[in-house]
């Protein structure tokens, strides 16, 4: 999970599911708790569904909040 | 005389460090930071702007950021484009790439950047343009700043480049025709080289192939709710007395620490990041923001996975060579593999 998406293609990383940004990857400080809350509750999910999705290439997992 | 405009990052450019990453674009007459160091290196050029952008705001808003710079550049005349020199910051390196990318494609105007070899940015943009190799850190500013500079001058007066060994840049992959002194024959010194080989002795291929390092694709877990998920981050949240005194730059350190009586997240005081490569502000007020360990609990609850390793492991991603990082997953996997972990979520910052 990380925001800079292109280093971690770069680096050889095979499951990648983006996060917002550096300093805070999983939950923007400037919005509600509620909406962090939900942020990161999906983004996890998402990163667990593709630990358990067969991939034959690097794949960057979509993301929906 | 030619001209020319250097870009630099908001530390270089004399905003701020990591408190100001965020800094937006700007175009400043003149000369700021090491442009004035390049400017008086240059002989036959001459640098008229210094543009200056936060390396978080280049790598969180990268199209809007070169969007700004191109505007910038738009009305400006000039024969050559200087970026960093970026030393080991990773950041740094690709923002130089990425603006030295666009400046090439939109302007098709020569430029030059630098960075040293750990530098992922680095393989993400030697083939396209000339990276010259720099030093680890700003100790190696001048050398580095006299490299960009006898580089420059020739790509702005549109003289001969020699090969990346010559000239000291990371090879781009490409292959030029050129006139040997003395003029030996290929099937000379193919055989030369053959015999050197074998006997043991060192010869210089003419044809390096780079090393790919790829780590396999890991096999689906097959059954996630029977699963044991660890957490693994780059972040820097350790126990705020930082216990294992990793490092906050250029680790060569991890730490392991229990989280079993840890229900929805890690205490704020008594965790924070030691990374000094980002803002620690958002991290130490809820470390959630980087361990997402409400989520992996509710997850866990849900029964979605079996269970969270009781322990999460932590280092420092900031100036932190590709080397110890490598020697660090291969000892943190032995406790993973040792606890039967099935995966692993890595939490980037």
């Amino acid at each position: 999970m990380c925001n800079l998406v292109p280093i971690a293609l770069t680096v050889g990383a095979n499951r990648i599911v983006p996060t917002i940004s550096i300093p805070y990857p999983l939950g923007d400080p400037d919005t509600p708790p509620e909406e962090q809350w939900k942020l990161r509750y999906h983004r996890v999910g998402v990163a667990l569904d593709a630990l358990a999705t067969d991939i034959s290439e690097q794949t960057v997992f979509r993301v929906k909040v | 005389m030619k001209k020319g405009i250097h870009y630099v990052n908001q530390f270089f450019g004399q905003i701020g460090g990591e408190e100001s990453a965020d800094f937006e674009p700007d175009i400043r007459e003149g000369l700021v930071g090491p442009a004035t160091a390049l400017n008086e290196t240059l002989a036959d050029v001459t640098i008229t702007h210094t543009i200056i952008c936060g390396d978080n705001y280049m790598g969180s808003n990268t199209e809007e950021a070169l969007k700004r710079i191109s505007d910038f550049l738009r009305d400006k005349d000039f024969d050559i484009f200087f970026a960093g020199p970026a030393f080991r910051a990773g950041r740094y390196g690709i923002a130089c790439g990425n603006v030295c990318q666009m400046v090439q494609e939109q302007f098709n105007v020569p430029v030059v950047t630098s960075m040293n070899d750990e530098n992922p940015g680095v393989e993400m943009f030697r083939q396209k343009m000339y990276i010259l190799k720099g030093g680890k850190s700003a100790a190696d500013m001048r050398k580095d700043i006299k490299a960009m500079a006898q580089l420059g001058q020739k790509l702005a007066k549109g003289e001969p480049i020699g090969s990346a060994q010559d000239e000291g840049y990371f090879g781009r992959g490409e292959r030029h025709q050129t006139l040997l002194d003395p003029p030996i024959p290929a099937a000379d010194r193919v055989v030369d080289m053959l015999l050197k080989k074998l006997n043991n002795q060192p010869f210089q291929t003419e044809l390096p192939i780079p090393e790919a390092d790829r780590v396999p694709i890991a096999p689906a877990v097959k059954d996630l709710s029977k699963a044991t998920i660890a957490f693994v981050t780059s972040g820097g949240i350790v126990p705020a007395d930082n216990p294992d005194r990793i490092q906050s730059a250029s680790a060569t350190k991890w730490g392991r620490y229990n989280i079993s009586q840890y229900k929805d997240r890690l205490p704020a005081g008594e965790y924070k990041t030691i990374h000094a490569g980002y803002d620690p502000a958002a991290a130490n007020e809820d470390p959630n923001r980087i361990f997402p360990l409400d989520a992996l609990r509710a997850y866990e609850r849900e029964g979605k996975f079996g269970k969270l390793h009781e322990y999460y492991y932590a280092t420092v991603g900031t100036g932190t060579t590709q080397g110890e990082a490598a020697r660090m997953g291969r000892e943190i996997s032995e406790y993973l593999h040792e606890a039967n972990v099935d995966a692993v979520i890595l939490v980037s910052t």
